[in-house]
């Protein structure tokens, strides 16, 4: 294992010092229990968004905490989620007395550690909704599994439910914002290398030279099928349309994309996939009106790319102008 | 035999080395299957159960599960923190408020616990999990103490079921957790939560037999 760490059990906290000093005008972290928050916490009045996850995928928490996306997230330990007591201390910390949306991921640790969390909160008298997000078109999602897990679309929904609540929108609003944008979102991913947890040391699994697999976790969990390694062009195509099939998306339609990076992939790669999907969706009438290229929810060092599309409206779309102000995504300020 | 909060104790103790033991075997099997941590955090969370139990020195049995319950839901994270978790919860408000727990007062409280663990999971037998080994060991124990078996043969008969429970785990097609998003890929192989409750189990079974 090659990595610029100092201790592997110590590389979630020496992150987030260096996170800390690095954004202090925008965010904090918070130790014992561990959450980073927005520095102007709690807005009085403002509908509070709380998302957490394991670390290892930023800027997917942590980064997109700050002005008009998540008051608080909570990271866990490197791929494993946070514990109720980390996401009940962010909630109270968030809570200007209007709620708190908890922004949940798909995977079985999540949704129990919220869930716990949750229970604590309403204990304390605080107002919790979730909302799970569901989008891996890569998973069967039947009463067999645990269901799709939670990828791309979180990043949609953290800047569009953080921009609403910052229009002022109540829980109620925000929370079916929340499950529209789920709704109407689906992606998929595809590794061309594994991962290494550092705690680990080893890779999470092995892939051969030739070799890719197609639906892949951002947890180096396996995809659906491991197959030859196509040309860029062709493996776009069959994930666009495995995308496109399942909501479905349709000619007309407008989306907000996103090629995402899994933290090793070169931009240079990531945006010949984005001119290939572009393409492919203009073939189809489906225009895309916003996007985003780039390392947006990773797997530690993994070399491949996800794609995600969201079926947009107006009031998305007005929501994505919103300025925002995070680590991870900056416009409008 | 009786168990009382020194053997209690010396459990917790086993765990702590059992996990830290087997961390790399249990990360092992959850790489194959989920997302390769398993192992670490189970180590990590009966790390901090040592330590708080040494630094919280606690009154009775019952405030000993508490304890180790607080410390798992606080450091391990993932699934497992919440499911080991609740079932030291569930063991806790099971276990009654005595110096000495008796056969029948240990395997109420592994019935509460793994009851729990069944309601925070929404896992029933079948679906490649913790269960699947926990749920045999626990009628095993049933019939142990319905036959008037001493507490050492009812865990023995328990950590016995629990192997065959884990062992069988590996022909199962995961319905639950990660590895469910195998698929069929998911067949062949050990799941890890299944293995770390064996050695719950056999650690008791260990612990206290004499």
């Amino acid at each position: 294992m090659k990595k610029l760490i100092n201790h592997p059990q110590n590389v979630p906290a020496e992150f987030l010092a260096g996170l800390a000093l690095a954004h202090a005008d925008i965010l904090k972290v918070c130790l014992d229990p561990v959450y980073v928050v927005r520095v102007d916490a709690p807005v009085p009045g403002k509908t509070g968004i709380v998302s957490g996850g394991g670390s290892g995928h930023e800027p997917m928490h942590v980064g997109y905490v700050g002005k008009g996306m998540l008051d608080a997230a909570c990271p866990g330990q490197v791929f494993t989620s946070p514990t109720p007591d980390q996401i009940e201390a962010a909630t109270r910390a968030v809570n200007g007395g209007a709620g708190v949306l908890h922004i949940v991921k798909n995977y079985t640790g999540d949704i129990m550690n919220f869930e716990m969390a949750a229970e604590l909160c309403q204990e304390r008298g605080i107002e919790v909704r979730a909302v799970v997000i569901n989008d891996d078109v890569a998973v069967e999602d039947s009463l067999y599994t645990a269901g799709r897990r939670g990828v791309g679309v979180t990043v949609f929904a953290e800047k569009l439910c953080g921009a609403a609540a910052q229009r002022g929108y109540d829980l109620a609003r925000v929370e079916a914002l929340c499950r529209k944008v789920n709704g109407n979102g689906r992606s998929m991913g595809m590794a061309l290398t594994s991962c290494t947890v550092p705690a680990a040391g080893k890779p999470t699994f092995e892939l051969g030279e030739d070799e890719m697999e197609m639906g892949i976790g951002i947890h180096g969990e396996p995809g659906r099928e491991r197959m030859p390694l196509l040309p860029a062009a062709e493996l776009t195509a069959r994930m666009a349309a495995t995308i496109l099939a399942d909501l479905p998306f349709r000619g007309g339609d407008e989306v907000i994309a996103m090629v995402n990076g899994m933290g090793g992939t070169p931009l240079m790669e990531l945006y010949l996939v984005y001119g290939e999907l572009e393409r492919i969706l203009r073939g189809l009438r489906i225009r895309v009106a916003r996007r985003l290229v780039g390392n947006y929810i990773t797997s530690l060092e993994m070399a491949g790319c996800s794609i995600t599309l969201l079926k947009a409206d107006d009031e998305m779309r007005a929501l994505w102008d919103d300025p925002v102000l995070t680590p991870g995504l900056q416009w409008g300020i | 035999m009786a168990v009382g909060k020194p053997e209690v104790l010396k459990w917790l103790e086993v765990l702590q080395q059992v996990y830290a033991e087997n961390r790399q075997w249990l990360t092992e099997l959850d790489s194959a299957i989920g997302d390769a941590d398993h192992g670490i955090n189970m180590d990590r969370g009966f790390t901090a159960v040592k330590a708080e139990l040494a630094a919280h020195p606690p009154s009775e049995i019952r405030s000993v599960f508490q304890s180790v319950a607080t410390a798992l839901i606080r450091h391990v994270g993932g699934a497992a923190g919440p499911l080991y978790g609740t079932f030291f919860l569930r063991a806790a408000a099971a276990c009654p408020r005595k110096t000495e727990i008796e056969a029948a007062d240990v395997v109420a409280l592994f019935q509460a616990g793994i009851k729990g663990i069944e309601q925070r999971g929404k896992a029933v037998g079948g679906d490649k999990t913790m269960l699947d080994a926990l749920l045999p060991a626990l009628d095993a124990m049933r019939k142990g103490l319905e036959n008037g078996c001493s507490l050492a043969a009812i865990l023995d008969a328990g950590a016995v079921a629990a192997h065959a429970g884990m062992l069988a785990t590996v022909a199962m097609q995961a319905h639950k957790g990660r590895a469910s998003y195998m698929g069929a890929r998911s067949i062949g192989h050990q799941d890890p939560g299944a293995t770390s409750s064996y050695l719950l189990l056999k650690a008791a079974a260990d612990t206290w037999r004499s």
